[in-house]
């Protein structure tokens, strides 16, 4: 499995990984939409965590579209929530 | 996947498709997409250099903040000697306001460094996607009969693709912050082409009393009495001539 973290790269993943990367992906979606932002920073940061200790970066040569991409790491709880309600987070 | 990676994967994919689907024909969308990396390339050396000026202009602010915290702790310290307690407060108002202007300014600078440095970053990794996809491009035409090169074409572009999406990304939250900054960076102008950190000696008599008054406003009073304690304190040690009893108005010249 292919992992992208938006603004920061591609990594490839076991993919017994992915249960564990949807399950903390929607524990983080629940506490965006709770507004708890301490939560979602939680959650959001052991997504991230887990894709980097987990995953191995691929190279800079390697032309592979990915199976998910996370949102950029400096995500804030605002723009999780908007991501959510359909505005997205990339511009035109 | 649904949630916040699920809305991403989506929302990226259209993009992708947006960037790709302008072509008609196999060879046009190798043309086209390779046309757009290019491009791109050339939009992330004007978003670097963007952020290089910015930084470089709030770098000089800092520098010049810096000179009015040292000039105007000096004045706070000459008046207060001279026995003009007011003139010293209003120095240490100003010198103040300067300081905390300086710290977030410091963290701005910080920030746009690190911006600077990831998108240097991202475009060192798709300067070398487009070589790579250019390399493959030349592989696929070589190998392949023509229906499976379009498959193998159309992989590769989307790879490249998503990379350009991405960097996109990178480059618009950069420009966004940049953006905040600069309006930070103007609002520090205004406040000191409105005087507020000043030279207390350029100053009438008595100070430029709506600044003073802003400024006021503006800073704790608490850390203004702090420093003035602390300058009375170390005043009186220093020396055993009776500088808090001379006259105002005399050794206020002498200060000028």
């Amino acid at each position: 499995m292919i992992v992208r973290i938006a603004t920061e790269g591609q990594f490839r993943l076991p993919d017994g990984d992915a249960g564990r990367l949807n399950e903390l992906d929607n524990e983080a979606v629940a506490a965006a939409e709770a507004g708890d932002d301490q939560k979602f920073h939680e959650l959001f940061t052991a997504m991230l965590d887990l894709v980097r200790s987990d995953g191995t970066e691929l190279t800079d040569d390697e032309l592979e579209e990915s199976d998910v991409i996370l949102p950029p790491p400096d995500t804030s709880l605002a723009e999780a929530k908007a991501e959510f309600s359909g505005e997205g987070l990339i511009p035109g | 996947m649904a949630g916040m990676s699920g809305r991403m994967s989506t929302v990226i994919k259209a993009k992708i498709s947006k960037l790709l689907d302008r072509a008609e024909d196999p060879s046009e969308t190798l043309e086209y997409s390779y046309q757009k990396q290019i491009e791109l390339l050339q939009n992330v050396k004007k978003g670097i250099a963007d952020v290089v000026t910015s930084k470089k202009r709030l770098q000089l602010q800092t520098q010049k903040l810096e000179q009015s915290v040292v000039k105007l702790d000096t004045q706070a310290r000459q008046a207060l000697s001279a026995g003009n307690e007011d003139l010293a407060r209003a120095a240490l108002e100003r010198k103040q306001l300067a300081q905390t202007e300086l710290q977030s300014l410091d963290g701005q600078v910080t920030e746009l460094e690190g911006q600077q440095e990831r998108l240097i970053e991202n475009e060192k990794k798709l300067r070398t996607k487009i070589e790579s996809f250019r390399t493959k491009k030349e592989v696929i035409k070589a190998q392949y009969s023509a229906a499976e090169a379009q498959v193998k074409i159309s992989e590769a572009a989307s790879g490249v693709g998503e990379e350009m999406a991405d960097v996109g990304l990178a480059m618009q939250r950069a420009v966004d912050k940049t953006e905040n900054m600069r309006a930070r960076a103007s609002a520090v102008e205004e406040l000191e082409a409105a005087g507020a950190f000043e030279d207390i000696t350029q100053l009438g008599e008595g100070g430029n009393d709506d600044i003073d008054k802003q400024l006021h406003e503006l800073t704790s009073g608490a850390q203004v009495d702090d420093d003035l304690a602390k300058m009375k304190a170390e005043l009186g040690a220093g020396s055993d001539a009776p500088a808090i009893e001379a006259p105002a108005e005399g050794a206020k010249e002498e200060s000028q």
